[in-house]
This record gives C-alpha cells, sequence and structure tokens, in this order.
C-alpha cells in the first residue's frame, strides 16, 4: 500500500482516517407488519476508511451493503450513530454540513441506465454536479467535457448522445464521470460494475484503479463478487445480516480467514478447475430474517461451530487500530467467550 | 492481488478504441426525424393544420357573411347559388358557419386543456415530489372531483354559472384538472425514485434544482402527449355545452350550438344537419391520431 501524495484541501494529513463509521444503525419499520417490527437493516456497523485506500464490501444479497452506502451520504436519515470525515463530524453543530460531505463523497449506483437521466444528453448530467456547485453552465459543460476524456470517452462523439445510445460500460464511464466531474475525495462504488459483462468489467475496474491514481481518491468498493473485491481492494469487510463480521486486509482475508461465514463464502465461490468441483455448497438456505434476526451471534443458526455461547451472547468484533488489523466478531477467537474450540481453530480456516 | 476474473494489467490508458458514432441529434430534431417517416402522423396533422389556419384566416377565406340570413335560402342543398355546402335554417352559409365555427370550438378545446395543464401538472408535480401528507391532500381533493361523470359535471358547472364561453371554457378546465393531475403524479412519482434522482441528490443539488433539470423533461412528454389528447375531447364537449345551451348563445356560429339548431330541420335536410357533426368528427379524430403519433415519436427509447 503506497501512501498517496496529500491533495490540497487534505487537512489532517495522511495519517487522519478520512471517513470513520460509529456504530451506524437503520431500521425500517415493516409495512403492515406487527406494530413496532423493524427491518435492522444497518445494525450497529462501524469502520475507519484510511486516505487512499480501497475498502471492499462484501456480504450476500440484503446484508445492508447498499443501505450502509447510502447512509454515508445521508440519502437515508441514519437512525444512530456518529460519522467523522477528516476529523470534522457530519450533520451535527460543529461539524460539516450534509452538503459539504456531498461535496467531497459521490457515488456510482449499479444499475448504469437508471442513474442517468434518460431525457438528459450524457454531457449535461455530467456538467449537473460541477452547475450546482457554482460553475457557470459553459464552464461546467467544459468540466464534463474534460472528465469524459479521462474517463476514455470523446466527448465530441459521446457527449451529445443520450443514455439509451451508449452500451452498458460507456453508462458506467459517464456515471463516473459525473461522481468525478465535481472533484470529490471520496467515491462509493455501490455493485458499480456487478451488471457489466466480465471484459467490460475488467476495462471499467482497470479504468477506476487509474482514475484513483490520477485523483488522489478513496474508494469505498461495495461488490457481492469476491474476485472483484480482492483485485480492487486493499482491505475488505465482511458484513452479515447488517453488522460487520470481519474486517482486515484483502490478502489476509483471502488466505486467512478467521470468521465462519468468511470461510463459506469463500469456500462458495466456483472453482476454476473442473476436477476441484464443489460437491456441497458450505452454507445453505437464506440468511435468516432481519426483522427478527437470531439471539447472540447471527451466523449461529448457520455456522458449523454454533454453540450455546453463540445464542448467548453477541461476539464483538475486535480493535482495529490500523491498516493492518485483520479481526472478527466471532467467539472462536476469544479465548474468554467460553467457546469450546475457542482459540484452537485460530488462524486455521 | 492478481485474480483469474479480471485482467491483471495495471492501467488502462484512458481511451478505448473510437467507436464510429451514429450521426448524433438533438432530442426534438430526432422526433421531427421520426415524424416525417409516419405518414399518417403527417397527413392528419396537416388536416389540423388546416383548420387551425382556416380559423384564424376565417374572414379572408369564409365565401359568405356567416351572419347573413336568407328567408328564401333556407335548408338549401349542396352548390346551391353558390353556397358550397349548403345552407342553414336561416339561410345562412354553411362553408363559412363552419370555418367561423372552428374558432370557437378549438378555443374551448385548447384554452382549457392548456388552464387544465398548468394547474393539474403542476399539482401533480407537487404531489408526487412532496411527502406522503401533501400527495395524500392533493390527490383526494382530485378524487372528489372524480367521482363525477365529467359530461355531468361539466354541465353542472357551467350551469351553475350560467352560459357563455368564458364559463364553459372555465367549466372545462375544471373537469380536466384531476386528470392531468394525476398523469403529472404518476410520471412524477415514477421518475422520483430512479437512481439518476438520487445522484442529482448525492451531488449536494436543491429539490428546486432537481425538479428543473431531471423531473420536468421526464414529466412534460406524458403530460404534453396526454393534453393533446384532451383536446378533442374538450372540442366534444364543448360542443355537447353548447347544445346544451350551456355555451355559447345563438346567432354565433359555433358547431355545438349548429347541431343543435338544425336537429329539428333533420327531415327536411339531413345532409345539412349533419355537417357540423362531421367537422366535429373529422378535428377530434385528427387531434387523437397526431397525439398518438407524437407519442410515439417522442419515446426516446426506441
Amino acid at each position: 500500500m503506497d501512501m498517496m501524495p496529500p491533495s490540497s484541501f487534505d487537512r489532517g494529513g495522511p495519517a487522519q482516517p478520512l471517513l470513520i463509521a460509529r456504530d451506524l444503525r437503520k431500521h425500517f419499520k415493516v409495512k403492515g407488519g406487527a406494530p413496532g417490527a423493524v427491518v435492522r437493516a444497518v445494525d450497529g456497523v462501524s469502520f475507519t476508511l484510511f486516505k487512499g485506500e480501497t475498502l471492499g464490501i462484501v456480504g450476500e444479497s440484503g446484508c445492508g451493503k447498499s443501505t450502509l452506502a447510502r447512509l454515508l451520504l445521508h440519502l437515508i436519515q441514519p437512525d444512530e450513530g456518529e460519522l467523522v470525515f477528516d476529523g470534522d463530524t457530519v450533520a451535527e453543530v460543529r461539524g460539516i454540513s450534509v452538503n459539504a460531505l456531498r461535496r467531497q463523497v459521490q457515488m456510482v449506483f449499479q444499475d448504469s441506465y437508471s442513474s442517468l437521466n434518460p431525457r438528459m444528453p450524457v454531457q449535461d448530467s455530467v456538467a449537473f454536479g460541477p452547475y450546482v456547485h457554482g460553475k457557470s453552465r459553459s464552464a461546467a459543460r467544459q468540466a464534463a467535457r474534460d472528465i469524459l476524456v479521462k474517463v476514455g470517452l470523446n466527448p465530441d462523439l459521446f457527449g451529445p448522445r443520450y443514455p439509451h445510445e451508449l452500451s452498458g460500460g460507456q453508462k458506467q464511464r459517464v456515471n463516473i464521470a459525473r461522481a468525478l466531474a465535481i472533484e470529490p475525495r471520496m467515491v462509493i462504488l455501490d455493485e458499480a460494475v456487478s451488471a457489466l459483462d466480465k471484459s467490460v468489467e475488467a476495462q471499467v475496474l482497470n479504468l477506476l484503479r487509474a482514475l484513483k491514481a490520477n485523483f488522489n481518491l478513496t474508494y469505498l468498493f461495495i461488490s457481492h463478487d469476491l474476485n472483484v473485491v480482492r483485485y480492487i481492494s486493499d482491505r475488505v469487510l465482511v458484513m452479515y445480516l447488517g453488522s460487520v463480521v470481519e474486517l482486515g486486509p484483502v490478502d489476509e482475508i483471502f488466505s486467512r480467514p478467521l470468521h465462519p461465514y468468511t470461510t463459506a463464502l469463500l469456500g462458495s465461490r466456483p472453482s476454476m478447475d473442473p476436477a476441484n468441483r464443489i460437491e456441497e455448497p458450505p452454507i445453505t438456505g437464506d440468511p435468516p430474517s432481519p426483522i427478527d434476526p437470531p439471539s447472540g451471534c447471527r451466523f449461529r443458526t448457520r455456522c458449523p461451530h454454533a454453540e450455546p455461547v453463540c445464542a448467548a451472547k453477541p461476539p464483538v468484533l475486535g480493535e482495529w487500530h490500523d491498516r493492518t488489523s485483520h479481526v472478527a466478531a466471532c467467539h472462536l477467537h476469544d479465548p474468554a467467550s467460553g467457546h469450546s474450540m475457542a482459540r484452537a481453530t485460530v488462524g486455521a480456516a | 492481488m492478481a485474480s483469474s476474473a479480471v485482467m491483471t494489467q495495471e492501467t488502462a490508458p484512458p481511451e478505448e478504441p473510437v467507436v464510429q458514432a451514429l450521426k448524433v441529434r438533438g432530442y426534438w430534431a430526432s422526433v421531427a426525424y421520426r415524424l416525417r417517416y409516419d405518414p399518417m402522423t403527417v397527413a392528419f396533422g396537416t388536416i389540423v393544420l388546416l383548420i387551425i389556419l382556416a380559423a384564424i384566416f376565417a374572414p379572408m377565406i369564409a365565401p359568405f357573411d356567416p351572419y347573413k340570413e336568407s328567408i328564401i335560402g333556407r335548408l338549401k342543398p349542396f352548390g346551391w347559388r353558390g353556397h358550397l355546402l349548403g345552407t342553414d335554417e336561416l339561410g345562412r352559409d354553411m362553408l363559412s358557419r363552419l370555418i367561423y365555427g372552428a374558432r370557437i370550438s378549438l378555443l374551448m378545446g385548447v384554452v382549457p386543456v392548456v388552464i387544465a395543464t398548468v394547474i393539474g401538472g403542476s399539482l401533480g408535480v407537487i404531489g408526487g415530489f412532496a411527502g406522503k401528507r401533501v400527495n395524500t391532500a392533493i390527490m383526494r381533493t382530485m378524487d372528489v372531483f372524480y367521482a363525477f361523470p365529467s359530461v355531468l359535471l361539466a354541465v353542472a358547472i357551467a350551469g351553475a354559472m350560467g352560459g357563455g364561453i368564458g364559463n364553459g371554457m372555465l367549466a372545462l378546465a375544471l373537469v380536466f384538472t384531476p386528470a392531468m393531475c394525476r398523469v403529472a403524479e404518476t410520471a412524477t412519482a415514477q421518475v422520483k425514485n430512479l437512481d439518476f434522482v438520487e445522484a442529482a441528490r448525492a451531488t449536494g443539488a436543491g429539490t428546486l434544482t432537481i425538479l428543473r433539470f431531471h423531473i420536468l423533461g421526464n414529466v412534460l412528454g406524458p403530460v404534453f402527449i396526454y393534453a393533446s389528447s384532451l383536446v378533442s375531447v374538450g372540442i366534444l364537449l364543448a360542443s355537447g355545452l353548447s347544445f346544451l345551451g350551456l355555451g355559447v348563445r345563438p346567432p354565433v356560429a359555433d358547431w355545438g350550438l349548429m347541431l343543435s339548431t338544425l336537429r329539428q330541420s333533420i327531415y327536411v335536410n339531413p345532409l345539412i344537419c349533419a355537417l357540423p357533426g362531421v367537422a366535429i368528427f373529422i378535428t377530434s379524430v385528427s387531434f387523437n391520431l397526431v397525439s398518438d403519433g407524437i407519442r410515439a415519436a417522442m419515446d426516446v427509447r426506441m
């Protein structure tokens, strides 16, 4: 992991984390459900995003990845929790406003078609951000043309076109340009390449890497595709049913997973070798309902190592301090937890 | 960090093989282009245009004075003494009266729709974009108007306020507003939840800016199309009001009124009596087909 040179408005210096999320919570009311029933979409998520890194977030469908992304931009109001952006708390009295945050954090959505206005030429969609942030129409248009070049689209050729006249990869390039047009410091990529063909996906991933180096960006990369996350991330955060189960450097997570859920996720990847075919899925069934999650450890209903202690008390994600910490929320890795296999299995996946 | 699924080359140059672009057209240019190759829309669009031109230049085109009566020349057949389409029950030239009648009919067809589009459209966009409470307040109020059959409502309002062109148009505008509101509300609600609106919010844009740049453009299409189809309904309803004596007063030339006064003479000269009906029919069908054609041409996702 090399350090990025500090950008012009990098106030806290390279050591200060760009974004700290503390105990973010969002519960949605269940429509027509029992009174008081809530979906615990994001339930106490904390993590740190360091400057210049790419943090991958993985997890099954419905584990709260996208809700988390929207919470970070305050597109959905968090019920609880705190966001600290480069030393400033967000939307608090003494911190920075949500608008100031949105000036520095942008998002690329999964559906490249619906995230572009179908009645707007793409150059106008890209120019919208700079225009909103006070540039004149012509300056915004020029900024849009410049950034279109940076994402590999000829502005004369593609700028005046409508989204339906572009391919999926081209549209996603436009979306990346739209996110970068207001020169953010951080970009949230919510399944940004998941809907693309493998070949186009590779092109866009390489483009993202190049742009990150060019603009000193920090990425939060949300995906369900483990290979893609491994390729692009520096660190990985694994989510299960609205909470973090494991956090660590990408190579550690992939070579030495701590949490049984991570092990199962890695084990469920199809093998490239036909002789080494997976005969039985490592985990089966759907995750339990986030309306009424299991007590204690949420993974215990599908975990091969579940014991009474797992139902009795929830495991705590260990302390992390820097980019190399590798922690998991599992009683197996807490010698004091009372789990019969605790410590014995540490590191053995 | 290499993986088997993705290419491992470090960075891609920010250029890709240049794809030969199709000819790039603006939105309205591409709409016009598609309209040109739709013979049906072109044909009926020409008819609509002719009717509008005839209404505007009525004094120059009409061969006779539409109000000049003649005791001896009543209900004469086509071509009688230069009266191309015959004369009515008071001996007035039918062709001239039909041409002049287009003025009132088009006015009564278009003005209420414009009023309803502005009022209903704005209410609908507000209702669709604002929260649940505002939406409920607006839409339930509109539903009250919806509960009455449109003709009955128009007749009731015009009857309560008294006849005349102004009141007739107001009554029709009130009848069209709830429908217009619903169309705008539906279109807004559909667009509102799409990612590009969320992306615009994430850029830090305010509600008004988002409405102006991202919502209106997507709502205007359906609203405009619905409005153009309402014009023919407006002409029909206006004729109905005049027929019932709630629109314009005799001797003004108006298709609905002409139909009403001529109906007593249907056994004397049925062809003449049918003429205002034919005019209403042709106009409303033309407006309908043209709006259909525009609807197809305006769909950018072709």
